[in-house]
């Protein structure tokens, strides 16, 4: 059995794609697991986007907590005959799929981009050494587990016309020691620079909090106005929430241009725009590695660049 | 509060270059150091340690050179070093395996911390995989951490969430780079660490026979392919020509 889970709706269709591609080659049957109430429209969701069946492990636990749910996966593991473990590579999926992992003596690979037979083996390609290369890696054991970021695989057409079965099943989990005091919503200003088509970002390079607005400025005028930032301006700094900050622990983006502000381009930094299509760097600094990572760069104090450049954008978009 | 900290050493991936004839980077000769967020983890040790008293353990699963970087982690506060050099083969599982061996043969904790993920491969599965090995809670991601006499409560950055977490001991808590600012050693801690014991341990006194899960067949490079043109001339003439080119590349409107 292919075993698909994640607690993100949209997640688990890309996930339920590549599993049934997989499940075929393995020549296994795919099944997507909910974990808490049973919800049979979500179960039926789940077999029209692709799962040959759904298990419904019905439990009380009522937040997510890694230790619980790793438990429940187990038990649902060893119910299902499954040898293959899929899981949406969300904070949460990661740090269940890992401690799952440590449970069952498993093979895991996380972050895969791209999961194939090769050599009649399972293989699975991930991002390594801050974006510059990418591990080949194979499990030569099972049960194995790979988790898959949102975006990598696209979902299948949803097909109301499939037909599979739900199994559902009440699972009991010892309680962790561990207990959810506080969820709050982190200070964000609902911005997506994920789904951004341009994206003018912010660094170091500017002085103060106010100054941001030159950005706002030059974004306002292009068309998909999103703003993004380096670590130092969402993490350190708190000048904008970190739905807007771009890098390795923060967004990964792909806009058409990326425009790198006052930027110094560490790796970090990098491995989250990496894949922008065109990308600008304005920098004071002629030796910053930002300018080795740009396709046009100008030297200069982005001071007197930004309002200049706006107005120019401004005359020739007309 | 007996604390163990668990540090990888890593090659600093911003010197990789990718050699062009065999599009596979170049990883020999590269400068080594403790990845970044382990010394966070490193950090919040000594701050839990200031707080309570105690003992600081660092292990790492590592080559033989490790030793040199451990020395860094004395320097700032660890009480001893355990070096366990790499078998012949590893992956995760070994490692995770030799490091939850390694902390039960230590015996007596209350805290295993480490970094949410190391800077050069970025996976993130050590920590919760040795909190499952071992069978204790987890907190992961943690931006603050506050521990106290018989618990500990953390903060924990989960992107758009921030979750507060509560859990006696013991806890294996993973931490992001935000959490601190990792001291520099003083000179004299530094002298004052070539005192402190670093133990090698070997793999197979902890855990005979362990074999890989995974094996890594191939390592692809990735060039990053930019134009570079860097605009010298006057600002006007260059923010000029740089508005052009954007235009004929058809991404400002």
């Amino acid at each position: 059995m292919v075993l698909i889970y994640s607690d993100n709706k949209k997640l688990t269709f890309e996930l339920l794609s590549k599993g049934s591609e997989l499940s075929k080659d393995l020549g296994k049957k795919s099944t997507a697991v909910i974990i808490g109430k049973s919800d049979d429209a979500l179960a039926n969701e789940y077999i029209a986007y692709g799962a040959d069946s759904v298990f419904v492990a019905e439990t009380d636990v009522d937040s997510f907590k890694a230790e619980e749910y790793a438990e429940i996966l187990e038990k649902v593991i060893k119910e299902t005959d499954t040898e293959t473990i899929l899981i949406g590579s969300n904070k949460n999926g990661k740090e269940l799929a890992s401690r799952l992992a440590g449970k069952l003596d498993a093979g895991c690979i996380i972050d895969c981009i791209n999961i194939y037979l090769k050599d009649k083996k399972l293989t699975a390609e991930r991002v390594v050494y801050s974006g510059n290369a990418i591990a080949v890696e194979q499990f030569n054991s099972k049960p194995r587990i790979l988790t898959i970021p949102s975006k990598v695989f696209d979902p299948l057409k949803k097909d109301d016309k499939r037909k599979g079965n739900i199994v559902k099943k009440k699972i009991e989990t010892e309680k962790s020691s561990s207990k959810v005091l506080k969820v709050q919503m982190a200070k964000t200003e609902s911005v997506n620079v994920e789904d951004a088509e341009i994206i003018v970002s912010c660094g170091r390079g500017f002085k103060n909090k106010e100054d941001i607005k030159l950005a706002d400025g030059l974004a306002d005028i292009l068309k998909g106005k999103t703003i993004g930032c380096s670590r130092p301006i969402a993490a350190d700094l708190k000048w904008m929430s970190e739905d807007h900050w771009i890098g390795l622990s923060g967004h990964k983006v792909k806009p058409k241009l990326y425009i790198a502000t006052g930027i110094s381009g560490q790796i970090q930094h990098i491995a989250g725009m990496r894949d922008s299509g065109i990308i600008v760097a304005i920098n004071k600094d002629a030796d910053a590695l930002i300018f080795k990572s740009a396709d046009y760069g100008i030297v200069g104090d982005l001071y007197e660049i930004l309002p200049k450049l706006t107005t120019a954008i401004k005359d020739k978009m007309g | 509060m007996n604390i163990i900290v668990c540090a990888k050493q890593v090659v600093d991936a911003s010197e990789i270059k990718i050699d062009s004839s065999t599009n596979k980077p170049i990883l020999e000769g590269i400068s080594k150091k403790i990845s970044d967020i382990d010394k966070n983890a490193m950090e919040e040790a000594i701050k839990i340690k200031e707080k309570h008293g105690g003992k600081i353990t660092v292990v790492t699963v590592g080559s033989a050179d490790a030793k040199e970087r451990i020395k860094e982690l004395l320097a700032m506060g660890a009480d001893e070093g355990i070096l366990i050099p790499y078998p012949d083969k590893h992956d995760y599982h070994v490692v995770s395996t030799l490091l939850a061996e390694a902390i039960k043969k230590i015996g007596e904790y209350d805290i295993v911390l480490c970094g949410e993920a190391s800077t050069d491969l970025f996976s993130g599965q050590i920590g919760p995989k040795v909190a499952g090995l071992l069978n204790i809670s987890q907190i992961t991601y943690a931006q603050s951490v506050d521990a106290e006499k018989n618990k500990v409560v953390a903060e924990r950055n989960m992107g758009e969430e921030s979750v507060t977490t509560e859990s006696s001991y013991p806890v294996l808590i993973s931490v992001t780079k935000e959490i601190n600012e990792p001291r520099l050693p003083s000179l004299m801690e530094i002298l004052g660490s070539a005192n402190k014991p670093i133990n090698d341990w070997s793999a197979e006194s902890l855990a005979g026979g362990l074999e890989p899960k995974t094996e890594t067949v191939d390592l692809k490079g990735i060039s990053m392919e930019r134009k570079n043109i860097v605009y010298k001339d006057s600002l006007d003439e260059s923010i000029g020509k740089l508005v052009d080119n954007l235009a004929k590349e058809g991404v400002l409107g």
